[in-house]
């Protein structure tokens, strides 16, 4: 099992490889020059002299393959993600600031999906074509269908106009106020967490059934069993494996939904700090939260495939 | 003394695309304690329908119990509540299925599975429920059965998971086992050993035995009684001595020349039965057998037939005379 984690986390190496490769060459392609952008802002009277003292300053006047080398190797070396272009603060800093409420975010999400999609998915198929079925499912579609940002938006707009309340945007830090900041990530949350229960909710449901048939639960009924403990212990179990999987893959969708609820609630996380980076195409931070991000996305993986030995027992690591 | 089980008028019926079928018709029979009944047909005859009705572990739907009567400990079991019924099975009524490679649960350890049925009926602790488990498993001879306990059934051969299987079925001592074809999924070598265990085990316990095959020897060597099965009703029944010597129905007589025998006249042939199994849905008026029978008569294509005493309680559904049939020679 350690030789395991060990190896999968060598693996880690050659996918953050290219990921930075592919990360650090687009970003320096979004049209829009960083060099325009400050000359532009601080009306400095653009002349070719100051463009490329600018850039000299910069260091965007290497070519890039010398700045990739440049950037890796003081992340490799100094752990130092570099400063922002703008406002010469450690990005690493930033970062790290910011990832806990990204992560409480994401982690609320996810409860709620499962917490949503795990026992809508089971009930509805223990009862298949009656009407609770048919409203889980219909739910289920629903959610799929309507994007989590206009969902955002409208939570955030109608409230307003009709009783004039809207959520917070002033950010409540959890060791300030830990109840006030949960019941202010509660929304994003909900809604991140309804739209990504749509699909493992059918995907549970999907599972329930084919688990429902096989053998070893008609066994179960001939032990006596109510259907509270065939389901629960017999069935639940087994088919809960490739919903744990689902829960991996949907590990990107729910970093990329935590970006679009931070920008619609004005939640301070990464998510919001990467948006605004992109629109000033401050290299290093994209960049250094794109790799921080590949890294989580790994390691959620990897947990994944670890919790597979705890539901599966033919599951064995070598 | 009033038999243990007795099953009147059985019938289930599923649900198809093409329209309600009877799997089981007006099936009839009775066991008594300690006695083991066979219950032999083809694929799709209905046994395996007539075990699961019994346990109402029909999946309804598609199935459906529609009539009849199950009679078990003087209570009519099709009229029990769910929570009744759950308290008989597992703890009376015990079953074997055919698959032992799929009729365990693989993310659970052997032992939970086979101590369950104690902690469920007897309300035993995990603890007391586990270490009955490990006495069950040496009671079936399963080898080093303390330390298996805890071993997932991946870890166990087809024979092993089997006598799993029967060491969960005894776990509460029923007064009747239903095996449902609990050999045909092994090696030949192995067959016979969970039998004679099966045997050895129910009469050990007092326990009734229902057994589910379409294997003739088999029957010849476990059962006390056999029933036959053909297109959901029962052809002929009587006890496992006058089936096999005086078979008396045509299909069985069918069977009986489909298996090879030692005794049997060198260079003889096994003469297998013409024709499919009939489609349940397009049943023929009259007997269900007659496209295949060598002995037919007009009349069996017109009426069905239904089981009549042809002496010492043995029974067949069949108009033609046994001594006038033509057909297959019975073993005599």
């Amino acid at each position: 099992m350690r030789a395991y984690v060990i190896r999968r986390l060598l693996a880690l190496i050659p996918t953050l490889f290219f990921a930075s490769v592919i990360v650090f060459v687009t970003v320096r392609m979004i049209p829009g020059d960083i060099i325009d952008m400050m000359i532009a802002q601080n009306d400095i009277s653009a002349n070719a002299a100051s463009r490329t003292q600018l850039e000299a300053a910069l260091g965007l006047d290497q070519p890039m393959h010398i700045q990739y080398v440049r950037w890796i190797g003081k992340i490799l070396f100094q752990g130092d993600f570099g400063s922002s272009l703008w406002q010469e603060q450690s990005v690493i800093e930033e970062i790290l600031s910011r990832l806990p409420t990204t992560f409480q975010l994401g982690f609320m999400a996810l409860c709620v999906a499962l917490v949503v999609a795990v026992p809508v998915g089971v009930w509805s198929a223990i009862r298949q074509d009656t009407w609770g079925d048919y409203v889980g499912r219909s739910f289920s579609i629903l959610m799929l269908a309507v994007p989590s940002f206009w969902l955002g938006t409208i939570v955030m707009v109608f409230p307003a106009i009709w009783w004039g309340w809207s959520p917070e945007v002033r950010f409540i830090s959890f060791w300030q106020d830990p109840v006030g900041n949960m019941l202010q990530l509660a929304i994003p949350a909900v809604i991140l967490g309804t739209s990504l229960s749509a699909i493992t909710m059918r995907m549970t449901r999907t599972m329930m059934l084919e688990v429902l048939r096989q053998d070893y639960v008609r066994t179960a009924w001939a032990k006596g069993m109510n259907e509270r403990t065939v389901v629960v212990r017999h069935a639940l179990r087994n088919a809960l494996i490739p919903v744990v999987t689902l829960i991996g893959l949907q590990a990107p969708i729910l970093i990329g939904g935590t970006v679009i609820m931070e920008q619609i609630f004005v939640i301070p996380g990464m998510g919001l700090m990467l948006l605004e980076a992109v629109s000033r195409r401050d290299y290093p931070i994209i960049t250094g939260v794109f790799l921080i991000v590949g890294v989580a996305v790994v390691l959620i993986n990897l947990l994944v495939d670890l919790s597979y030995g705890l539901l599966d027992p033919k599951v064995r690591y070598r | 003394m009033s038999k243990l089980l007795e099953v009147t008028g059985l019938t289930t019926r599923f649900r198809t695309e093409r329209g309600a079928v009877m799997a089981v018709d007006d099936v009839s029979f009775d066991v008594d304690a300690g006695e083991t009944l066979a219950i032999v047909g083809e694929s799709g005859s209905g046994k395996s329908v007539t075990a699961l009705s019994l346990m109402r572990l029909i999946p309804n739907p598609p199935g459906e119990i529609t009539a009849g009567t199950v009679m078990f400990e003087g209570r009519d079991l099709l009229k029990l509540s769910d929570a009744e019924m759950q308290a008989v099975r597992g703890d009376r009524i015990a079953m074997i299925f055919q698959e032992p490679m799929t009729s365990l649960n693989p993310s659970l350890t052997v032992g939970l599975q086979v101590g369950e049925p104690v902690q469920l009926h007897r309300g035993a602790t995990w603890k007391a429920a586990l270490e009955k488990a490990g006495e069950l498993l040496m009671r079936v001879r399963i080898p080093d059965a303390k330390a298996r306990v805890d071993a997932y059934p991946h870890q166990f051969s087809g024979g092993m998971r089997q006598r799993a299987m029967i060491a969960m079925a005894l776990a509460c001592q029923p007064k009747l086992i239903i095996a449902d074809e609990p050999t045909t999924a092994l090696d030949v070598t192995v067959q016979s050993q969970i039998l004679s265990l099966l045997k050895e085990l129910t009469r050990e316990t007092g326990a009734a035995l229902i057994l589910i095959t379409h294997d003739l020897g088999v029957v010849a060597r476990y059962a006390d009684r056999v029933s036959v099965m053909y297109a959901g009703r029962v052809v002929e029944t009587g006890t496992a001595r006058d089936i096999y010597k005086r078979p008396q129905h045509p299909y069985t007589r069918g069977l009986m020349a489909c298996v090879p025998r030692l005794d049997g006249a060198l260079g003889s042939r096994l003469v297998p039965i013409e024709g499919q199994p009939p489609d349940l849905s397009r049943l023929p008026p009259g007997c269900a057998f007659a496209p295949r029978c060598v002995d037919v008569t007009d009349k069996c294509l017109l009426s069905r037939p239904v089981l009549e005493d042809v002496g010492g309680g043995h029974h067949k559904a069949c108009f033609v005379p046994a001594n006038a049939a033509a057909g297959v020679p019975a073993h005599a």
